[in-house]
């Protein structure tokens, strides 16, 4: 059976406070930068899924996402596929 | 008969002696349950206590809600047992989906540890069972995921269904409708983020946590007979 590399980024729901990425963006000043905004702090997990395709693949790593990944009151998660090399 | 409580103890749980000493301080007996074991059997109430169960990997109880205690804690619960989470516990019963919402990093990512003052709201929790409505106690808090978060037609919905234990009065943390401790619908399974167990001698600087921990013997009493 093939393998395929999975990369899922959690990221907070849209409308909730991002407290961590507001404490960074405050500090930016201090850097001297005045360009960047909109900061949003996530988390990223890699991992290597055995399914016969891509499909099935992605269909198991989003089943995660929503029963652990992922605390779905709070957080949103992006998966991407590829097969592994 | 005096009641038995189950106090969980996960790997990182770091509050569950301090439960024991407090419910055996007013009358109650209290005995560890290992996350590992499958049943709470003797027991007439469970407490899930503050720590950080499995590191709080993931995120706090994310991993802790798949210890195999907890399907013995759920069909404690959905029996109608009185289950209550205190801090890390609380986000563990809310990640297992057995109670609503979620918490979130405390807004302007400060840990607060200090003592605060708690209002209750509902009387008919496993908590707070005979505790007349806006009684007001001071009761430790120790957190830095203690933000209540729900979404907004779920609020409503524990607003109406008279789910919200405890209000803070001057809000610590950013939690949404000032909630301190929110219960399920049927009022048996409680989580608050503040320590009643850290309120219950004078030598603590407060007893009022005995009034909470006071209504939990009680409830416990009333599921036994």
């Amino acid at each position: 059976m093939p393998s395929f590399e999975a990369l899922v980024e959690v990221t907070l729901r849209e409308g909730i406070a991002d407290p961590e990425a507001a404490a960074m963006e405050r500090s930016l000043p201090a850097l001297g930068v005045s360009t960047v905004h909109g900061l949003r702090v996530g988390k990223s997990i890699r991992l290597t899924v055995d399914a016969p395709d891509e499909a099935a693949a992605h269909g198991v790593v989003t089943d995660l996402c929503r029963r652990f990944f992922t605390n779905p009151v709070l957080q949103d998660a992006t998966v991407t596929i590829r097969v592994d090399s | 008969m005096t009641a038995t409580v189950g106090v969980v103890v996960f790997p990182g749980s770091n509050c569950e002696h301090d439960v024991v000493e407090a419910i055996e301080r007013i009358g109650g007996r209290a005995r560890l349950v290992f996350h590992l074991e499958n049943g709470l059997e003797g027991c007439d109430a469970v407490v899930l206590p503050g720590g950080f169960a499995h590191g709080d990997y993931l995120r706090p109880g994310a991993i802790a809600r798949f210890s195999p205690v907890m399907e013995a804690v759920a069909r404690f619960a959905a029996d109608g047992g009185p289950v209550v989470g205190i801090c890390n516990g609380f986000q563990v019963l809310t990640e297992a989906g057995l109670l609503p919402g979620a918490l979130q990093k405390n807004a302007g990512l400060a840990f607060v540890c200090r003592e605060v003052e708690l209002v209750t709201v509902s009387a008919r929790s496993a908590l707070t069972a005979g505790v007349k409505p806006g009684t007001s106690v001071r009761v430790p808090i120790n957190h830095f995921e203690g933000n209540f978060a729900i979404a907004p037609e779920d609020l409503r919905r524990v607003i109406d269904n008279d789910q919200v234990v405890v209000r803070y009065a001057d809000n610590p943390n950013g939690s949404m409708g000032d909630i301190a401790g929110v219960s399920n619908e049927a009022g048996n399974v409680v989580g608050l983020m503040p320590h009643p167990e850290r309120a219950s001698h004078a030598l603590l600087g407060s007893e009022d946590g005995n009034i909470l921990l006071g209504a939990l013997m009680r409830s416990a009493a009333a599921v036994r007979t």
